[in-house]
């Protein structure tokens, strides 16, 4: 690979140990994919987990005095003052939150705590080129905004924002960002949920770029874009899709697919649809013990659509839906807070569901709208039904989910 | 000598074990570190261990954040993969490859995946781009 002088001299030390060591990672990772030359990036995204893999990484590069000169957003861990305040947290959990707040802040972070930046915090525009790691940012970033990224992971996407630059290769280069699998939606898409379900079935779809038609054009909201993304990343590993007619670079079929024939052709039927709901959820006709959205994290039009159902009553569960610190201000600024808050339920902001501030829901059984949020906390021993938002809201009214 | 085929580093080292070979893409996050357990509910390798193995399968998934955590926490209980073959390599996995130091190649000839059964001794050199299937012994069997 071909790097210019100042990434040599970067790579030799001259900017310091830990700039060294994130531009000696990326060069590997260039090398393993043939990338030929380095490309200054002008937005990054860290999927800051809070985990110990991390806040060692995080550490070891601030050990080796690493500052970002890309200043990146950063994912959700959990939000200290909400979880500390009420004793919900370990003090050990909340000391590793603590210290992944401080390594992150002193590499110069924008600590926004909020896994949908593509909605929220760092926007990027069309074929700007970016390190946007978080599995529902990457899809977005690339098919809706035609924006440039590979599928960064939390420790790739922190070297790119602490060397600038990223290897060029993959979805950075036109030719590898055609689809090549065409999904033909047959299956009923009513809302947001659908797009969670049908994100669940990468199995199917297989491994490649999908292309779907089908979808129709009303259900196509924000919402509905950031839960397929999610889901496909869920269930398998999804950079790209397209969206004929919708998403930038598929204004039709024959532009999307880059002119080719798809080497597959997969229809989604409603039969797919409740096979796979079948065998991530838990049995329906049960009682639950709590609610939760907000994985990705919930927008305020969602935050508001709750609002409107709880207005006047009271949840006999408790009901839990993560958001970004800016959706929770606008929802304490517009009156929607207030109302969950009566009702018994909470907006947390900053954080998310597979973190160990949860603890006093293990052993429980939770139901949500989205697999993602199912899927982790198993190792938390929690574990979900998955049903549409308005059965879930239901739910932790009534206390049951038939 | 036993059968060699080629293939492309990805992340650097060389390591001998017994191959397990995985139908279905890997999540790291969901397997036990302390004793390298597959625990995903459905998947190709539940309740079989990935420590110390040479592990073949066809890629990762999963969030871009959870299969580092997953490798790392396997690295620290030292029952991480002793080397990684992949035919999809992406870069959530290649990069958390190269900083756990677990030696990963690709492109490898297509042959090896009709030679290559579950349990035999390979050796995977990344350094020089070859893997081998070693002659069976008593103790593969």
């Amino acid at each position: 690979m071909q790097l210019t002088q100042h990434q040599q001299d970067m790579l030799d030390g001259k900017y310091g140990k830990g700039a060294a060591y994130a531009m000696k990672i990326q060069a590997a990772i260039g090398e393993s994919f043939g990338a030929e030359r380095m490309v200054p990036i002008t937005r990054a995204h860290v999927a800051l987990s809070n985990q110990e893999a991390d806040l060692w990484f995080a550490e070891k590069m601030l050990a080796g005095g690493a500052k970002c000169r890309v200043i990146p957003t950063v994912n959700p861990g959990f939000c200290l003052e909400f979880f500390k305040n009420r004793d919900m947290v370990a003090p050990e959990y909340a000391d590793l939150m603590q210290r992944t707040h401080n390594a992150y802040k002193a590499l110069g972070a924008q600590l926004s705590y909020n896994c949908t930046p593509y909605i929220d915090t760092n926007v990027p525009n069309y074929r700007e080129v970016i390190a946007f790691s978080e599995s529902s940012a990457t899809p977005y970033a690339n098919a809706v905004w035609g924006a440039r990224t590979n599928r960064e992971g939390a420790n790739s996407a922190l070297c790119a924002a602490i060397t600038g630059c990223v290897p060029e290769y993959g979805l950075l280069l036109d030719e590898n960002r055609k689809g090549d699998i065409l999904v033909e939606i047959q299956a009923d898409v009513k809302n947001d949920f659908d797009y969670h379900i049908i994100g669940m079935l990468g199995k199917k779809i297989g491994e490649g770029i999908p292309v779907f038609t089908g979808f129709p054009k009303e259900t196509i909201t924000k919402e509905a874009l950031r839960n397929l993304g999610a889901q496909l990343n869920t269930s398998g590993a999804y950079g790209m899709y397209h969206i004929v007619g919708v998403t930038p670079e598929a204004p039709d079929l024959g532009t999307a697919l880059g002119g080719k024939a798809p080497k597959r052709t997969v229809v989604i039927t409603n039969e797919d649809k409740e096979a796979i709901l079948k065998e991530i959820s838990l049995e329906g006709s049960r009682t639950i013990d709590f609610a939760m959205f907000g994985c990705p994290h919930f927008t305020l039009e969602e935050v508001k659509y709750i609002a409107e159902k709880l207005e006047g009553k009271k949840l006999k569960k408790e009901m839990w839906i993560l958001t970004s610190s800016h959706v929770k201000e606008m929802a304490v600024r517009m009156g929607f807070d207030r109302i969950i808050t009566d009702a018994g339920g909470f907006i947390v902001p900053d954080s998310c569901p597979d973190q160990p501030c949860w603890r006093h829901l293990t052993g429980k059984v939770g139901i949500t709208e989205s697999p993602k949020c199912a899927y982790y906390p198993q190792r938390r021993g929690i574990h979900f039904v998955i049903r549409d938002l308005d059965t879930c809201i239901e739910a932790a009214l009534t206390g049951e989910v038939k | 000598m036993g059968k060699r085929f080629t293939c492309h580093k990805i992340s650097e080292g060389r390591a001998e074990a017994q191959a397990i070979v995985s139908k279905d893409h890997i999540m790291f996050y969901l397997i036990d570190p302390a004793t390298g357990t597959v625990i995903e509910k459905a998947h190709d390798l539940e309740g079989r261990s990935i420590a110390h193995k040479a592990l073949i399968f066809p890629g990762g998934k999963g969030s871009s954040v959870v299969q580092a955590d997953g490798l790392y926490q396997l690295n620290q209980r030292e029952n991480s993969p002793a080397a990684m073959i992949i035919e999809h390599p992406e870069t959530v996995l290649v990069s958390s490859a190269i900083i756990m130091e677990v030696p990963m190649v690709d492109r490898v000839d297509p042959a090896f995946y009709e030679t290559v059964k579950d349990g035999d001794r390979i050796v995977v050199d990344a350094d020089q781009g070859i893997i081998e299937i070693l002659e069976e012994t008593e103790d593969s069997k």
